[in-house]
């Protein structure tokens, strides 16, 4: 089997994220960059396929040159080579044109089996690079799945939603998105950290993808961002007065905002 | 000493555990007096435990500043579980691996590397810990068996559900020369007749981490369990013991980083008289020195692990290193309790735990009396 894993640097969660204000893009240097914790987890299920049968794993990211960082842990975990898109003329591409460097990119990998991708990263959140890779490709893409089991070429995933669970299958090669509940990723071992060193990076540019500058990046996008305003602070809230009925009157509120 | 790429990657996914998965749960092991088994276990599949242990024996071949470097970032969050992780390996793991045979490394070491068991060392007895050499356990060869009769206390690891074996240091003879004790130490295996554990003793910190006082009644163990040379027990152990104190005073340095943390994030928040208490220059200053202490704490043992990296000796600042990380760890919990008030005083809170750990840092593995014996014997006093 021939897996790739597609992963994505996100500013840490935990840090205060932005905007640019020149070209109203994410303004990647000011917090820390992380792996994609939704990408730890597509990492994990390639690793538990291949440690199930016999698989070869690549990691595919598009980023800037720290995205190397990303790259590395997701080798520690256990991956074994990886491909770097990494050209000045990708910044700023939206969704559209992200999925069709990641598409190109796929290619150069060989014959692909499954592609693996988390089901919306933390920063773009437009959950909607598996969707377009497959359109791209012209393969099935099974999305939001919990449970993925791959044999005698297909792939059954299992789907949660509000309404209930889907059960999906399509045949490989096939594109699939993880989500939240699928594993609890591994953390890398010191073995697998020193042995992520040795491992091969592929580094292409948009070139080397039969790409041109202007079909990427802000240029190649459909969408962009016009303006933009920070969130508006957080407003008081409501306060529950409790005269003996305080239990019923919260549980009204969370009804009123559907969440119970 | 700069970190290499690899040991900053460590640090970092250690860093990422301590603080995902320690830091939330190991407050109520430590009310409930609890062994936090399932980190362990994960502290295992990550290797942590095999990091200075040769791959054919299940390690990750890596060195013992890779162990420090892990200990650091444990210790900042936690020490009952960096101190399982300590002891687990300069006192379980390290004997075997240093002055194991072939088949005893065979034998335990895979499942020590990859914490599905734990050793401990059993050195100090009721009688005596900083005076090891008189030691009063004794072990006698009958019939190719050693049959050992003694105690040891405080034992570390040695009375967890996973734990394996502990080796003891007990007296084999007397050197026919020289007229001297021989101290030799032997592999008890866990569950061998006659080795009782008693049930763990009440402490002061490290609640959740394992500690008891074992017995040693005609326990009948075979001749191939002596560890290392007969005679040479108290020798090996004490060139073992320059080790582990590097490892310790990476803990300790963790556990001082931790206070120090806790103390400026509350500085921040925490509000008195119309501002936050870290616009007061007395707390300022409080964290200023806390900071201080941490950061030439961490220079010694880093110093130290350099010597002992490029095998150079390091005794000296191993024991300097010790002295000064212990000192600085129970400075700063004891400032960065004051800094919280009475939730300092709350065995919920982080610094509290610190309080009631740091104690011991200046005890354990050597006090700080020893560490000034050594340090004074070096210079030729
Ligand atoms: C205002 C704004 C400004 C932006 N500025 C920039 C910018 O300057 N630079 C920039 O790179 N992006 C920028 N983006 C984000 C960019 O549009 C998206 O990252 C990209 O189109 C993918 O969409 P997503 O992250 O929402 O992916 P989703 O569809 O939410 O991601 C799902 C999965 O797809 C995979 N994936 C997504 N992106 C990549 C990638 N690059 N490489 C490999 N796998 C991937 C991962 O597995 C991920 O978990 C910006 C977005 C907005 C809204
Ligand atoms: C939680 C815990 C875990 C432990 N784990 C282990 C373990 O796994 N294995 C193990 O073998 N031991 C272990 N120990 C024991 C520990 O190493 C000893 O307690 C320590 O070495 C001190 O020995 P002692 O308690 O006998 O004190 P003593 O040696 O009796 O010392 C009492 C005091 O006298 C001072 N002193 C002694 N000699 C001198 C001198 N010559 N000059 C000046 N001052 C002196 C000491 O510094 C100390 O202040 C553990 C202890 C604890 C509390």
């Amino acid at each position: 089997m021939n897996i790739v894993v597609l992963i994505k640097q996100v500013p840490d969660t935990w840090s205060e994220r932005k905007l640019s204000d020149g070209d109203k893009t994410l303004d990647r240097a000011s917090s820390d960059a992380v792996l994609d914790e939704i990408n730890e987890r597509a990492v994990e299920e390639a690793l538990k396929i291949k440690e199930a049968g016999d698989a070869e794993v690549t990691i595919l990211t598009a980023g800037p040159d720290r995205a190397t960082d990303a790259i590395r842990k997701a080798l520690s975990m256990g991956a074994d080579k990886a491909v770097h898109v990494n050209d000045e003329a990708i910044h700023g591409s939206d969704a559209i044109a992200t999925a069709k460097v990641l598409a190109k990119a796929i290619g150069t990998v060989g014959d692909v089996d499954l592609v693996l991708a988390g089901n919306e990263a933390t920063d773009g959140r437009s959950g909607a690079m598996a969707g377009m890779l497959g359109e791209l490709l012209g393969w099935p893409s099974l999305t939001h799945a919990n449970e993925l089991t791959v044999e005698n070429g297909t792939a059954k995933a299992k789907r949660e939603t509000d309404e209930g669970t889907s059960d999906l299958e399509a045949s490989l090669p096939a594109v699939v998105s993880v989500g939240e509940k699928i594993n609890e990723p591994r953390y890398p071992s010191f073995k697998g950290i020193m042995a992520a060193k040795k491992k091969p990076v592929t580094t292409l540019g948009i070139a080397d993808l039969g790409l041109d500058a202007s079909e990427v990046g802000l240029a190649g996008s459909l969408v962009q961002v016009d303006s933009f305003a920070p969130r508006p602070p957080k407003s008081g809230g409501q306060k529950v007065e409790d005269e003996g009925d305080g239990g019923a009157k919260i549980a009204e509120y969370l009804v009123g905002q559907k969440l119970i | 000493m700069q970190l290499s790429t690899e040991h900053e990657e460590l640090r970092r996914t250690v860093e990422d555990f301590a603080q995902k998965e320690v830091a939330p749960v190991i407050g109520d092991f430590y009310i409930r007096e609890e062994f936090p088994y399932d980190l362990v276990a994960t502290m295992g599949e990550m290797g942590l435990f095999g990091l200075p242990v040769p791959e054919e024996y299940g390690g990750m071949g890596g060195d013992y500043v890779a162990l420090c470097v892990a200990l650091e970032e444990l210790g900042r969050v936690d020490q009952s579980v960096a101190i399982t992780l300590e002891a687990g390996v300069s006192l379980g793991i390290m004997p075997l691996v240093r002055f194991g045979s072939d088949e005893q490394k065979q034998r335990w070491l895979p499942d020590l590397a990859a914490g599905k068991a734990l050793g401990g060392f059993g050195l100090t007895e009721a009688g005596g810990g900083s005076d090891a050499g008189a030691t009063r356990t004794t072990a006698k060869q009958d019939d190719g068996d050693w049959v050992i009769n003694g105690s040891k206390a405080f034992i570390t690891n040695s009375g967890t559900r996973i734990t394996s074996h502990v080796t003891v240091t007990a007296v084999t003879g007397r050197d026919e020369a020289s007229g001297k004790r021989e101290i030799s130490a032997i592999l008890v295996p866990s569950g061998t007749e006659g080795f009782t554990v008693a049930p763990s003793y009440s402490k002061v910190g490290w609640n959740a981490s394992d500690t008891h006082e074992l017995a040693f009644s005609d326990c009948r163990v075979p001749e191939e369990n002596l560890v290392g040379q007969r005679g040479k027990g108290y020798g090996q152990f004490l060139s073992i013991l320059d080790e582990g104190r590097v490892a310790i005073a990476a803990l300790s340095v963790g556990a001082a980083q931790g206070c120090v943390d806790e103390s400026v994030r509350y500085a921040r928040e925490r509000q008195a008289f119309g501002a936050a208490i870290g616009t007061y220059q007395s707390i300022q200053f409080k964290i200023a020195e806390m900071e201080t202490r941490t950061v030439a704490a961490r220079l010694a043992w880093h110093d130290a692990a350099e010597k002992m990296a490029a095998g150079k000796p390091f005794t000296k600042e191993a024991s300097i290193a010790k002295l000064l990380s212990s000192n600085a760890a129970m400075d700063n919990a004891r400032d960065a309790t004051q800094i919280f008030g009475g939730y300092g005083f709350m065995n919920e809170y982080p610094v509290a735990r610190h309080y009631r750990d740091s104690k011991i840092l200046e005890i354990g593995e050597g006090t700080s009396e020893v560490q000034k014996m050594l340090i004074a014997k070096r210079l030729g006093l």
